[in-house]
């Protein structure tokens, strides 16, 4: 027990901070208990990534006023990038450390019931359903000391909810900007789909000093009705300094269908937990997340799809590029239990090295506590193949040009399946400069 | 403009140290169609790819030029700007890029910087050749090779050649895999190619192929070298009497080489 941990922020702070932003009692309170446990619990222990070390609470927990602003152009050029300009069926809110400060919203959202809200407002206004969903079933506080601290910290976020029978047709896009690079970020997003509903939502976080240290504590839940869709994009892209502990939890009932797509493109350490419970018969889950590690930092993906429904099915597919002295482990689990007959889990991992020096496991672990069921998994690690390069060099492609377009096909599932295209070139982008 | 020679003296290839061809000479114009034949184990393919410059063969002795230009010096794609080009037996699968993001990058591989095909050039091409192939359109954003059938991989070797125009193509067994129909169109597509720049050599166990298209010299390959050249009836008698009477002829008991012998 880590009791004697002195904590700069402690439950004086945490409640004051609640206080001042005008939140409801409820979470007032779980934030202070919160706080306490956190004190108590360990950090958790990802398998074979030691973390202790890192940096998961040094940062600055208030940017102060952090003002809005009238104009897209007034964002950083790389956040500019992100907002397709184009169109105006557009469904946007950027925050700048942790605050609202831009959003765009058509009103047809509001004629529908759809809530689309930072978490703040989220929390004065809707307090009640905020309340039926946060922390929910999805996650719990005391799973470790990480989710304790989010929970006491939480300081940015989205409330995302679409009533019953309701189908958004326009992606709902969020930019989670790091602008002041001591702050720590601790956002959380809800994304609850009632029955029979449908909604896709695309979230990006960024920042850009690369030589302050904070860190990011991200919690993300996903309630999906019977029969809902809901697909979720994706893309980290941390700088450096900040470490980042990133869960990602999914939670579906009977033929209800999540989708994840994940570009998992942080500079930091990075710790990511990415859970989908198919709880309703026919549910359906496909979870598809790359990333790509450099320099020396040091990643453990854990993507996780557990069955209770009969007939559901989770398919999991992760692609990783390793260079320099990257270290990466890459969890794959699949977890059917007793009772979730005639379901089907598949799973690959692939890690793609291009650095003798680098580190890449994958590892994909069945559990199968039922008999009547399909299940199966892939995982390799290797380098680029060579037979791969001698038919494109053959053609006249240089080896260098070759080798690229292997590298963008090799993360094109994450790529092609974001909603938006200014997302999608900005991703391409990034990609770009990490592997070149 | 003339066409290309590609001239092969007294070639040796190994891989993992055992020797697959030893001592192979062939020389091909602009021009000029070859047909190498030959049963299975003989060296054929390895040939093919060797020229190519396959990662996994050694050429431990002899040389290939290419107008006087030493191919066995250059990188691969420096042989495919030269001029070369192998239609593969077995050709990779790529996942995630398509198929015209590929031939885009090989086209404009071979051009200079700002020189780039554009476009809507480069589609109309493409869907010209696709069409001269019976390829579907849908076929272009297809990754490339990625679950296509054996016939469908060869008609996009053959597309491939058609969209790159090389001076001196060696096709690998194009014609294994493919039925009545697809040989037919496969045919078409490599005698359209036919012109005084233009020089192949076609490997292949079947005659049949070669009733689509005429060889102006047949090869037949055996223990790693050329043992019989002829014309085109040479094909014929092979077609007919098979490969004994050459054994017979040469005294070869065994045709095969190598690891395979």
């Amino acid at each position: 027990m880590s009791v004697d941990t002195k904590w700069t922020y402690d439950e004086n702070y945490v409640r004051e901070y609640s206080q001042n932003r005008g939140e409801p009692e409820w979470l007032t309170e779980q934030r202070i208990a919160a706080i306490r446990l956190a004190g108590e619990l360990n950090l958790p222990k990802p398998e074979k990534t030691n973390i202790k070390t890192w940096n998961f609470t040094e940062f600055k927990h208030d940017p102060g006023e952090v003002s809005a602003i009238d104009s897209v152009d007034e964002l950083h050029e790389d956040v500019q990038k992100l907002i397709d300009r184009s169109t105006e069926e557009q469904n946007l809110i950027v925050f700048r450390d942790g605050k609202p400060i831009y959003r765009t919203g058509s009103d047809h959202l509001q004629e529908q019931g759809v809530l689309f809200l930072d978490i703040e407002t989220a929390a004065r206004d809707y307090s009640d359903l905020l309340k039926k969903y946060f922390m929910g079933s999805a996650v719990d506080v005391d799973e470790h000391q990480l989710t304790a601290l989010h929970v006491a910290l939480l300081n940015g976020g989205t409330f995302i909810y679409v009533p019953k029978n309701v189908t958004v047709e326009a992606p709902l896009q969020t930019i989670y900007w790091q602008d002041n690079p001591e702050v720590g970020l601790f956002n959380h997003v809800i994304i609850a789909a009632e029955d029979n509903s449908e909604v896709t939502y695309l979230e990006n976080y960024a920042s850009f000093d690369r030589e302050q240290s904070a860190a990011a504590n991200i919690v993300s839940e996903v309630y999906v009705g019977q029969n809902a869709k809901v697909s979720y994009g994706g893309v980290d892209h941390f700088e450096k300094g900040v470490t980042t502990y990133v869960n990602r939890r999914g939670r579906v009932e009977r033929d209800g269908y999540l989708e994840w797509a994940l570009g998992q493109m942080n500079e930091g350490n990075t710790v990511s937990d990415n859970t989908t419970v198919l709880q309703g018969d026919g549910s359906h889950a496909d979870t598809k997340a790359v990333s790509i590690g450099r320099g020396d930092q040091s990643q453990n993906f854990w993507t996780n799809i557990i069955h209770y429904g009969k007939n559901s099915t989770g398919h999991i597919l992760t692609h990783g590029v390793m260079k320099d002295h990257a270290s990466s482990i890459f969890n794959g689990v699949t977890q059917i239990k007793h009772g979730g007959t005639k379901a089907d889990g598949q799973q690959t991992e692939r890690v793609l090295m291009l650095s003798e020096r680098a580190r890449g496991d994958a590892n994909p672990i069945l559990l199968i506590d039922e008999d009547d069921v399909t299940a199966g998994h892939a995982a390799s690690v290797g380098r680029v193949d060579p037979m791969q390069m001698f038919y494109m060099m053959s053609r006249g492609i240089s080896r260098t040009e070759a080798e690229r377009l292997i590298i963008h096909g090799f993360l094109a599932p994450v790529v092609n399946e974001l909603p938006i295209q200014s997302v999608k070139e900005r991703l391409t982008e990034v990609i770009e400069r990490k592997v070149y | 403009m003339a066409g290309s020679t590609l001239k092969i003296q007294n070639l040796h290839v190994e891989i993992d140290g055992s020797e697959i061809i030893n001592g192979l000479d062939l020389e091909i114009n602009g021009g000029e169609i070859h047909a190498i034949m030959g049963p299975n184990g003989t060296g054929k393919s390895t040939l093919a790819s060797a020229i190519m410059g396959h990662p996994r063969y050694d050429i431990t002795e002899g040389s290939v030029h290419l107008d006087g230009k030493d191919v066995l010096e250059m990188e691969v794609d420096e042989r495919a700007h030269a001029g070369m080009f192998l239609a593969m037996q077995y050709p990779s699968e790529i996942s995630g890029v398509t198929n015209s993001d590929f031939m885009r990058s090989a086209i404009n591989s071979s051009r200079e910087e700002g020189d780039e095909i554009s476009l809507m050039k480069f589609i109309k091409k493409m869907d010209g050749k696709m069409d001269e192939l019976e390829i579907d359109q849908s076929f272009s954003q297809r990754y490339l090779n990625e679950g296509f059938s054996g016939g469908e991989k060869k008609r996009n070797e053959i597309l491939q050649l058609l969209m790159l125009e090389p001076r001196i193509a060696i096709l690998d067994e194009i014609d294994s895999g493919l039925d009545i129909d697809a040989l037919k169109v496969v045919s078409k597509g490599i005698n359209s190619m036919k012109s005084p720049d233009f020089g192949c050599l076609i490997i292949t166990h079947y005659q049949r192929l070669l009733n689509y298209i005429t060889p102006d010299k047949v090869h037949v390959m055996m223990q790693g070298r050329v043992v019989k050249s002829g014309g085109a009836e040479l094909a014929q008698r092979l077609e007919e009497e098979g490969y004994d009477w050459i054994k017979e002829e040469l005294g070869i008991e065994d045709e095969k080489v190598g690891e395979q012998a």
